[in-house]
C-alpha cells in the first residue's frame, strides 16, 4: 500500500465522518480489499478464515472510527485493527473444541462447496434480539434502504436507525467478549 | 452474510460516531482530579504544618516526582488508547519519574549520615501510605479504564497498567500533601509499592475490561 492509497482512503473517511454515506461505502469496500490482502497472508495454513477477519475488522473499524485522527494515516490504523481482530480469531479458534474429521473429508468438502459459507458474523447476527436482527437482515442481506426497511417492518426511520446501530454494536461487543 | 452485505449495513449506520478521544480525555482528567480530591479531603486532608513544610526542598520534591509520574503516565495512556500505538515511543515519558526518584535517593544518601538511612526509609507510618494511595487512586483508575474502553487499545494489559500508573501518580500527589515523611528514601520505597499496587490492579482490570 502506497502513500497515494492512504491519501485516497483518508479522503473517503473524512467525507464519511462528515456524513457522506456514499463515500463511506466506498471507503469500506476499499478497506475490505486492503484487509483481505493482509488477512490472506496471516491465515495461510491456519484454521482461521481470512474473510472472517475481514468482516470482524470492518465492524471493529466502524464502531471504533472515532479512534482515527483526521491528520493521521489510515492504513496503519486499519492494519492495527485488522491484526487485533486476527489475533482474536486465532484465540477463539484455539478454545473451540475440535472434532475428528477422519474419513469425513470428502463429505465435508462437498458440503462446503454446496452451501453458501456461513461467516462468524452471520452466526453472531442470529444471536441478536429479534427486532434488531430483522432490521440488520433487511438492510444487509436483503439490501433494503433505511426508508424501505421502515416501511416493510412498519417502524419509523429513526427506530430503524437505532435498531441497526444497536444491533451492529451488539455484534461487535460479542466478538470483543469471547 | 457476505462482506458486501455487511458493508451495506455499516454504511447505513451513519449515526454520529463516538465522542472524539480528546474530548473524553479532558473529561476524565477533570473527573479523576475532582474525585481523588474529594476522597482525599474526606479521608485525610493536608498535614497541619503544610505551610512550613512547603518551604522545605524534600516536601516539594515529592510533588515534582508525583506530578511528573501522573502527567507522563496520563500522556502514555492516551497514546495506548489508539489501536496503532507504538508502545516503545512511551518509554522516554515514563522514565522521567523513576530517574527523578533515583536522583533524589542519591542526593539523600549523600546528605544524611548512613546511621539514619533506615529510620528515614521506614518513616512514621508507611501502612497509611500503602493504604490511602490505592484508595485515593481507585476512582481515577475506574474512570481511566472507562475512557480506554471507549478507545481501541491493542494491548489491553499495558493500557490498563498505564491507567493504574496515572491513577497512582494522581493519588500520590494528593497523599504527599498529607504524608509527614518527606525523605526520598521513604518516597522511593513506599510510594513506589503503593503506585505499583494500582498498576497491577490496572493491568488486571485492563485485561478483563478492555477487550474489543
Amino acid at each position: 500500500m502506497s502513500g497515494a492509497d492512504d491519501e485516497h482512503l483518508a479522503r473517503l473517511l473524512r467525507a464519511a465522518v462528515a456524513g457522506d454515506e456514499k463515500a463511506y461505502a466506498d471507503f469500506l469496500r476499499d478497506a475490505a480489499q486492503a484487509i483481505r490482502g493482509w488477512a490472506r497472508r496471516w491465515t495461510i495454513g491456519g484454521g482461521v478464515d481470512a474473510e472472517d477477519v475481514v468482516q470482524e475488522a470492518l465492524l471493529a473499524a466502524h464502531v471504533k472510527r472515532h479512534t482515527w485522527r483526521e491528520d493521521a494515516p489510515v492504513i496503519p490504523w486499519l492494519h492495527a485493527i485488522a491484526r487485533h481482530k486476527y489475533v482474536d480469531a486465532v484465540r477463539r479458534q484455539a478454545r473451540r473444541p475440535t472434532v475428528g474429521i477422519e474419513g469425513l473429508e470428502d463429505t465435508l468438502a462437498s458440503v462446503e462447496t454446496e452451501k453458501a459459507r456461513d461467516w462468524e458474523i452471520g452466526r453472531a447476527l442470529e444471536g441478536l434480539a429479534p427486532g434488531q436482527r430483522s432490521v440488520v437482515n433487511a438492510i444487509s442481506i436483503e439490501g433494503f434502504t433505511v426508508a424501505e426497511t421502515a416501511q416493510k417492518l412498519d417502524m419509523n426511520e429513526t427506530a430503524v436507525r437505532v435498531a441497526l446501530h444497536r444491533g451492529l454494536a451488539a455484534i461487535a461487543r460479542r466478538f470483543g467478549r469471547n | 452474510m457476505d462482506t458486501n452485505d455487511l458493508i451495506k449495513a455499516l454504511a447505513a449506520d451513519n449515526r454520529r460516531p463516538g465522542l472524539p478521544m480528546n474530548t473524553v480525555w479532558s473529561g476524565v482528567a477533570i473527573g479523576a482530579l475532582v474525585l481523588a480530591g474529594v476522597v482525599f479531603s474526606i479521608l485525610l486532608g493536608p498535614r497541619p504544618d503544610i505551610a512550613a513544610a512547603a518551604e522545605t526542598v524534600r516536601f516539594l520534591f515529592k510533588f515534582v516526582v508525583t506530578i511528573a509520574l501522573a502527567t507522563a503516565a496520563f500522556a502514555a495512556m492516551r497514546v495506548a488508547a489508539w489501536p496503532d500505538a507504538d508502545p516503545r515511543k512511551l518509554v522516554p515519558y515514563l522514565a522521567v519519574a523513576p530517574a527523578l526518584v533515583v536522583g533524589g535517593v542519591l542526593l539523600e544518601l549523600l546528605a544524611v549520615p548512613s546511621g539514619s538511612w533506615v529510620t528515614k526509609l521506614v518513616g512514621t507510618n508507611y501502612l497509611v501510605c500503602m493504604t490511602f494511595i490505592p484508595l485515593i487512586g481507585l476512582a481515577p483508575l475506574a474512570l481511566f479504564l472507562l475512557a480506554l474502553r471507549h478507545g481501541a487499545p491493542s494491548r489491553p494489559g499495558l493500557a490498563g497498567a498505564l491507567a493504574g500508573l496515572a491513577a497512582g501518580g494522581i493519588a500520590a500527589t494528593f497523599y504527599a500533601a498529607h504524608c509527614p515523611d518527606d525523605s526520598p528514601l521513604f518516597v522511593a520505597t513506599w510510594y513506589t509499592i503503593a503506585v505499583l499496587m494500582l498498576t497491577v490492579l490496572g493491568a488486571l482490570g485492563g485485561r478483563w475490561a478492555l477487550r474489543w
